[in-house]
């Protein structure tokens, strides 16, 4: 779904009142955003770094091994990386100007994105009644901040679409609300290769 | 009863007479604040005028006005630091008080005071000088400067409620752990940054986006003015550096809100990640802080020497060289903690190598004004006086980059007086410069030159005074933060002049609150938008600069864009707008939420800091639903018509 800022800016030519300097903010915004991303990875690089320090400092507690659950992240991936296809497909719709499928296919990507954050809370759950909470070990520490994180950010990402959404239902795609949604489907496509690295880092380098 | 009087004694800070004037004099400034704005009914004024303002050149200026409040208060801090360190045995402070006061003096000074300043410098000029009308974001603007501002007012509370931090500006685990630290002051420190953290990851990116996307057409990268280049390399830094201080103030927090050991010396912690992480954002910090003022520097040789700057290519190319070295010199922070020889060799090769690009500078400088037209205003006498105030401070810091030798002096009174030199004389000095400067520009009127000058030598003669004779105690043996130290250690002459230096700074610093007020009456009005005879855009508006800055935008044309308008046509008729092609301008409407949402934070910030976590919630709720009105808001700009801004561009002679 490779979509560039030009083609979201030169998309919106003729929705209301925006004339060319609209445009320019709108493109503007995007551009933010990107760098607002460069940011937030080095956020995660960060918090990866921790990890990978500490994750031997288990103090005698349980380690990665013991704890992770193959088929729970498994699940997780599945639905993470699906619902960003789907939102992909809504960024599709959108350049076809169909608002109801739209709006159908975000509420697909952000129904995934709820089995995420629900399959994650459970395995905290389950964690923390074996008695692997994060004040046990620094490697729990350091697992609990960089996958809670990641699904903090999933979660505010479920109310931005939901916003989205309510606006899109309203105002339907015009530059402003197309440029929302470019840019929450960025953040989610974002928030999915950040999994890739947590899935690979944390979970399988965990059981192996 | 008694829980209520339990609770006020844990919840104000007792026991000590300086904080009991402190409280005293926070009520009696409040309450005279707020009669003033009753009985002059400003309160309208203030409101619509000021804090719902997402007018970059008045956020600049409210930045300025709040940094220059910070460098008071930091300032103050010092003072009382060099009154207990005067003489030997001294029991002025209690030794518990000065740890707060030397950490205070430390986060004010840099993340309250340097940060604004050159946010306010940036905020006045950049957009100024690549001829654009605003900044890219200029609601998130404001909401930047609400996060520094409220950030800066929760440190600042700790003073007198909850107990400051005291375990140094860079707050090391464990000491800032909670084992070893268990009130709130170190929240106090963790929360504030973290929320004026927000406020200046957004600037950067703001101003990155500002400076490639906004510039008048015709302007290439190779043309903007130096300060606006500065600007760019330092969006780039704090873009990069802010997350990883994020982090680490954030799992320092964790620690001691949920019991967690990222730092702890139990389970498995380590310390040594907390001093990496922040010296991986300190260092380049510095940079962030002194980039920004070599830019000025680079404004100012150039316009009072009537040339073009001296290698703008090379400067362009050390500043972005800067920009990447200052990643690779953290280490240098604690060469003694045991990395080994290989890593603190790598460290100091490259700590050693950042002075090259800053040398480039400096010689360029120095060449801009070699046969120009020197005038000796305000602002060139400080630039002037930065470069070898500044050429000494790195060659102490080279002394100190040298591994083995820093052995020797590490932690030492050497230390303090290297990066004060570097810091005072590089940032300070470049933000006063600049302040001096564009102050024209800000307000209509010059900055007296006879008090400015009484204010220059105070601080240049106190400076010396004050840290020359610290390069020495250093090499004496006396360390830093230390609270008092026994007679016959031969520390107390030295110490006792380097007092007197502090003390001239300050007065020097009186005669530049005195300055501004008396300009404010007398000062020399500036009727022509370009009292320096100027060679970047922004000389070429009126002062102060009307809302819309530019009624018509510039074509531009090559560097020093408005110097070659002048050249080419008479200053009278460089000036002119010509009306036929003044258009409708598109401007963001003012909005309350940044300060609300900022609010909220602080009150966020509060409850966290001491542990109430329904406080905690309630104010994130809040940010949250600032956020949600802002996403459902789309009414967010309006036009000037035509008339207006040919009648604001008549009334100012300008049609």
């Amino acid at each position: 779904m490779s979509m560039t800022v030009d083609d979201v800016v030169s998309r919106s030519g003729d929705h209301g009142h925006h004339d060319h300097h609209d445009h320019d903010q709108e493109g503007m915004k995007i551009l933010g955003f990107w760098i607002f991303l460069v940011s937030d990875c080095l956020l995660f690089a960060t918090l990866f770094a921790t990890f990978l320090v500490l994750r031997t400092h288990t103090a005698g507690g349980p380690t990665g091994k013991e704890l992770f659950e193959i088929p729970g992240f498994t699940a997780e991936t599945f639905a993470l990386l699906t619902s960003s296809f789907t939102s992909g497909l809504a960024v599709m719709e959108m350049r076809r100007g169909n608002v109801k499928r739209l709006i159908g296919w975000l509420i697909v990507t952000a129904l995934l994105g709820l089995v995420f954050v629900g399959l994650e809370i459970d395995e905290f759950v389950k964690m923390v009644s074996e008695g692997a909470t994060m004040q046990r070990s620094a490697f729990l520490s350091a697992f609990f901040t960089l996958v809670g994180t990641h699904g903090c950010h999933v979660t505010l990402g479920l109310f931005w679409m939901t916003a989205i959404m309510f606006q899109l239902a309203r105002y339907g795609i015009n530059a402003v609300t197309q440029r929302k949604v470019f840019i929450a489907c960025l953040y989610w496509h974002f928030l999915d290769v950040v999994w890739v690295f947590l899935f690979t880092v944390v979970y399988l380098m965990g059981v192996m | 009863m008694s829980s209520i009087k339990d609770f006020a004694s844990h919840f104000f800070v007792t026991g000590d007479p300086l904080i009991y004037g402190a409280d005293v004099s926070i009520v009696l400034v409040s309450l005279a604040i707020v009669f003033v704005l009753t009985y002059y009914k400003k309160w309208g004024w203030l409101w619509r005028e000021w804090l719902t303002t997402v007018d970059h050149k008045k956020i600049g200026i409210m930045y300025m006005i709040a940094a220059l409040l910070m460098l008071f208060r930091g300032g103050v801090d010092a003072l009382l630091m060099r009154m207990q360190l005067a003489w030997p045995n001294v029991h002025f402070l209690k030794s518990e008080h000065y740890n707060e006061i030397f950490t205070t003096h430390g986060t004010i000074m840099i993340l309250f005071m340097a940060m604004p300043l050159i946010f306010a410098m940036m905020n006045i000029a950049v957009p100024l000088q690549i001829g654009a009308r605003d900044v890219a974001y200029p609601y998130l603007n404001a909401i930047s400067f609400w996060l520094f501002f409220f950030g800066a007012m929760l440190l600042n509370l700790s003073f007198v409620i909850g107990g400051s931090p005291n375990s140094g500006w860079t707050a090391y685990p464990p000491l800032s752990g909670l084992e070893f630290n268990p009130g709130p002051g170190e929240n106090f420190y963790l929360l504030s940054l973290s929320i004026s953290g927000i406020g200046s990851l957004a600037t950067g990116i703001n101003f990155l986006v500002t400076i490639l996307k906004m510039r008048a057409p015709g302007m290439k990268l190779m043309y903007m003015p130096l300060f606006t280049w500065s600007v760019l390399a330092t969006c780039i830094i704090i873009i990069i550096a802010f997350p990883v201080l994020t982090v680490a103030l954030a799992l320092l927090f964790i620690d001691r809100l949920a019991g967690a050991h990222f730092f702890t010396m139990a389970a498995g912690g380590n310390p040594m990640m907390y001093i990496n992480l922040f010296w991986i954002w300190g260092h380049p910090e510095v940079y962030i802080v002194v980039l920004p003022a070599f830019g000025i520097f680079s404004e100012v040789v150039a316009t009072f020497s009537k040339k073009t700057a001296f290698g703008y290519k090379s400067m362009v190319a050390s500043m972005m060289l800067i920009s990447v070295i200052s990643y690779f010199t953290w280490l240098h922070h604690f060469f003694t903690m045991g990395a080994g020889a290989d890593v603190n060799t790598f460290f100091a090769i490259s700590t050693m190598m950042i002075g090259i690009p800053t040398g480039v500078k400096i010689f360029n400088w120095m060449f801009t004004m070699y046969r120009g037209r020197i005038r000796l205003t305000l602002p060139m006498l400080w630039t002037i006086s930065f470069i070898p105030c500044f050429a000494i401070g790195g060659a102490t810091g080279v002394m100190l980059a040298v591994a083995p030798a820093d052995y020797q002096y590490h932690n030492s009174y050497f230390l303090i007086a290297h990066f004060h030199q570097v810091l005072i004389g590089g940032v300070v000095f470049g933000m006063i410069a600049g302040m001096y400067y564009w102050w024209p520009k800000m307000f209509g009127f010059k900055l007296d030159e006879r008090l400015g000058r009484w204010a220059f030598w105070f601080w240049q003669i106190g400076f010396y005074v004050c840290f020359m004779p610290q390069y020495a105690l250093g090499f004496m043996g006396m360390t830093r933060r230390i609270y008092t130290y026994p007679d016959g250690l031969g520390w107390g002459p030295l110490n006792f002049v380097s007092t007197v230096g502090a003390f001239l700074m300050g007065v020097g610093f009186i005669f530049q609150v005195w300055q501004i007020v008396y300009s404010i009456k007398y000062g020399e009005r500036d009727l022509t938008g370009d009292p320096w005879d100027g060679r970047t855009l922004e000389w070429s508006i009126p002062s102060p600069a009307p809302h819309y800055n530019f009624a018509v935008i510039p074509h531009v044309k090559g560097p020093d864009a408005w110097w070659t308008m002048k050249q080419e046509m008479k200053k009278e008729a460089a000036v002119k707008v010509d009306p036929a092609e003044i258009k409708p301008i598109h401007m963001p409407k003012n909005s309350g939420r940044p300060f609300i949402m900022s609010v909220f934070f602080f009150i966020a910030g509060f409850g966290l800091t001491f542990n109430w976590i329904w406080m905690g919630v309630f104010g994130l709720a809040g940010v949250a639903i600032c956020l949600l009105l802002r996403s459902f808001e789309y009414d967010t700009d309006y036009y000037i018509p035509v008339d207006e801004v040919k009648r604001t561009e008549a009334a100012l002679g300008r049609l």
